[in-house]
This record gives structure tokens, sequence and C-alpha cells, in this order.
């Protein structure tokens, strides 16, 4: 298990790396598709469905939007500007990268290896899901019962964007 | 993305597939508890029915305006009863928000679970509109802008 | 644990896209790379060797289950993840309608 999730994030890296430097905007939005539907391949393999359902009707939808937005301006990317900020960006990055690097190694010794992870907070959830919710459906059971703030906060951060994007985008009074 | 639609071959098969996966997203909303899926996963779906159906169809075919009212006033509409129905549960069951309080048939069967089948119709009907009203706005704004 | 490390060199990327691209749909794009890693590592702490997908059986008992609560996480991150890109993509096709560029040390630079 840990070398095919291994083998897929090593693809995934690769379309990051590559979307970044992409001279072409509609290349570099294709090649996010690459690490969106890895991502996919990968929820299967670590056996959640309901994420792997979400995340490819979502990521489709992203993005056909972002190709309306790249299709409908230009398509070019800018030029590389070699002056002293983006010498200064770069050095500043590795810096600031190889310090959350040796953090990172530090807080990943306390996790357990891949696989064996013991259930300390969701016991209760799992043991006593189907009497106290009657779905056995637990993520469903987790999401609508235990944890019903979350999805309203949920609910309304989608309902407050697409205000927000309905706002944004309205041409009355502009001539 | 073009004003007018697209060729007679995609126009017909459209018209053949948008309904099968609308129908498709809707009977992943109603299994909500009974196998993966749930609210989210079939309001997506739906919206992304009535997208195929833009995309196809161009924006010219249609009046988008009307569509950006209505979808608008369905999510809301939506929202206003996923509340709702979470405040009743302050008047039965032991004053705790959100609690489940209608009877809870057997594990398995599609009428159980309580309340969870009702979250899980309205909180699909509300992602549905809001992902719809998002599209439809980029689409009106093209539109217009370039007249 | 190659694997931990291989998502956060995913999360890496993502955030020299951020700091060095100077196009805001590269921007948005590499914002969108950092949240699918953090999406990644949640769901990998979560996982049981030998578990089943959390769909309980009611015949069989003592049958281990992968965790559900980082799946329940994630699966909200991922819709507002969606609210988050829309959002932007709003801003950037605004913004290239009044100024012509998706630069955004030209947009800096002009006022009003």
């Amino acid at each position: 298990m840990e070398l095919t999730i291994s083998i897929i994030l090593g693809f995934m890296i690769i379309g990051a790396i590559y979307a970044l430097h992409a001279k072409d905007l509609l290349s570099a939005v294709i090649a996010m598709g690459i690490v969106g539907y890895g991502l996919v391949i990968c929820f299967l393999l670590l056996k959640a469905p309901d994420l792997a359902i979400v995340q490819i009707v979502v990521e489709t939808i992203t993005l056909v939007i972002m190709v309306a937005v790249v299709l409908d301006s230009t398509r070019k990317e800018l030029e590389i500007i070699f002056d002293r900020r983006a010498l200064l960006n770069r050095i500043a990055s590795f810096l600031i990268f190889a310090g959350l690097f040796y953090f990172f190694l530090i807080a990943i010794e306390s996790l357990d290896p891949l696989g064996e992870h013991t259930l300390r907070m969701a016991e209760p959830y799992v043991n006593g899901a189907v009497e106290h919710t009657g779905s056995i459906n637990l993520v469903t059971g987790v999401l609508f019962d235990f944890r019903a703030y979350d999805t309203l906060g949920e609910a309304v951060i989608l309902y407050t964007a697409a205000l927000g994007v309905l706002t944004l985008l309205r041409m009355k009074g502009e001539k | 993305m073009s004003m007018e639609g697209m060729s007679t071959i995609v126009k017909k098969v459209t018209q053949l597939m948008a309904g099968l996966i609308f129908m498709y997203g809707f009977y992943i909303i109603l299994h909500g508890h009974l196998t993966p899926g749930g609210g989210f996963a079939g309001g997506a779906i739906i919206a992304g029915a009535f997208i195929l159906l833009i995309l196809a169809f161009g924006s010219s075919a249609l009046k988008l305006k009307n569509e950006v009212g209505g979808s608008s006033n369905t999510e809301s509409l939506a929202i206003l009863v996923v509340v709702i129905l979470a405040l009743l549960a302050l008047m039965f069951g032991t004053k705790i928000f959100f609690f489940n309080y209608l009877p809870k048939g057997e594990a398995g069967e599609l009428l159980s679970a309580g309340v969870i089948p009702l979250y899980n119709i309205f909180i699909g009907i509300e992602v549905a509109g809001a992902i719809l009203t998002i599209f439809l706005a980029l689409i009106i704004f093209k539109e217009e802008s370039s007249k | 644990m190659i694997v931990y490390i291989l998502c956060f060199v995913l999360f890496l990327v993502g955030l020299y896209g951020i700091i060095t691209r100077r196009n805001l749909i590269k921007i948005a794009i590499s914002l969108s790379i950092m949240e699918f890693s953090i999406f990644l590592i949640l769901v990998l702490i979560g996982y049981i060797e030998n578990g089943l997908a959390p769909i309980v059986d009611t015949e069989i008992s003592g049958q281990l289950y992968v965790d559900p609560l980082p799946q329940a996480m994630v699966l909200t991150a991922i819709v507002i993840g969606l609210a988050t890109t829309a959002m932007l993509m709003a801003i950037a096709i605004r913004l290239y309608r009044k100024y012509k560029t998706f630069d955004i040390r030209e947009i800096k630079n002009l006022r009003g």
C-alpha cells in the first residue's frame, strides 16, 4: 500500500511542478487535473468511497470554471523577470522550506506507521453509531448527528460563496 | 465558451443523458445513510446535470436571467428549511440543537435513521443550487461584458 | 513514513508557487494544490490495515473499520475548497476586465 501511494504521489508532484512552469495557461489548468484525479485514485485505495465521489465531481466542476475563465481572457503566461526581487523571493523561499522540513521531521516522529492507527477519538463513534443514529453509513452518521454543527457551517460557507460571486459579477450601473 | 450550442449529435445525447444523471444524483442523496454518498455528493451530481445542459445548448437558447433568480431562491429556501428542521429539535427531544428526534426504524431500511434522510435531501438541494448559481453568474457576466 | 514526506513535498511545491509566481491563475492553482496535499495526509493518518470501508455490516460483529472521523472532516474541506476557488476565479475575471492583465505587480501599481 505504501509503495502504490508513493508512486501515485510521485506522478502528482511531477504534474504540480509542470503546472507551475507551463508557458500556456490552459496547459497549467489541465495539469492541475492530474493532481485532482490522482487524489481520487488515492482515496479509492484508502477505502474512502464517499470522498472519491465528492472529489471527482468537484474537481470536474472546478476545471470547467477555470477553463471558462482562462479561455475568455489571455492564454499567454508572462515573461520571467530576473530582477532583484524575484531572486530574493526564491532564496527566502528555500530558506523557509529548509526550516519547515526540519520541523516536519520532528513532528512526524510521534505518528504511528501507516496502517496501525488506534481509534482513540472515534471509538464511541464507531461502536455506538448504529444504535444511536440508526444509519449504517458511519461517515453520514458522524457528519449529520455527532458533528452536525460543522455541516451547518459548511452549508453556510457554500451559500455565502454563491452570494459573493453573484454580487461580484454584477454589471448594473457600469457604462 | 460560445454563445451558440454544439452540434446536433451532442444536443440529442445530452437530452437523453441529463435525465439519467439527475435521477442518479437523486438516488445517491436518498440512500445517503445506506451506501456511500450523502447530501454533498448527490447535490454536486445534480448540479453537474444542469451544467451539462447549459454547455450543450449554448447560452443563447436559454433566458439566463430568469434561471439565476430561480436557482438563487431555491438554495436560500433549502438552507432555511435545514435550520428550521434543526430548530424543531429544540421543541421535541431533549432541548439539544440538532437532536435526532424522529423514530429510528431498523438499520438497513430506507425509512430509518430518524431525521438524517431529511437533512440529506435539503442539503443536497442547497449544494446543487449554490453550484448552479456560481456557474450561471460566470456565464451571464461573460455574455454581458462581451456585447 | 516516506508517504508523509512526499505529501509534505507536494505542499511545499504549492507554497513555492504562491510565493514566486506573478500570474493570478497560477496562484489559484497553487492554492488548490496545497489543499489537496492536506486532504491526502488527513486520510492517510486514519487508515487501518485490513479495515473495511466505513459501511457497517450488521450481521458480522467485531469487524475492523477505517477511521470515519478524518473522512468526515475532509468531506467538509473539499466543498470549502470549491467555494474558495470559485470566489478567486470571480475576482480574477473582474480584475482582467478592468486592467487587461493577470500580473499582480501591474495591478498593484495602477491606481483607479
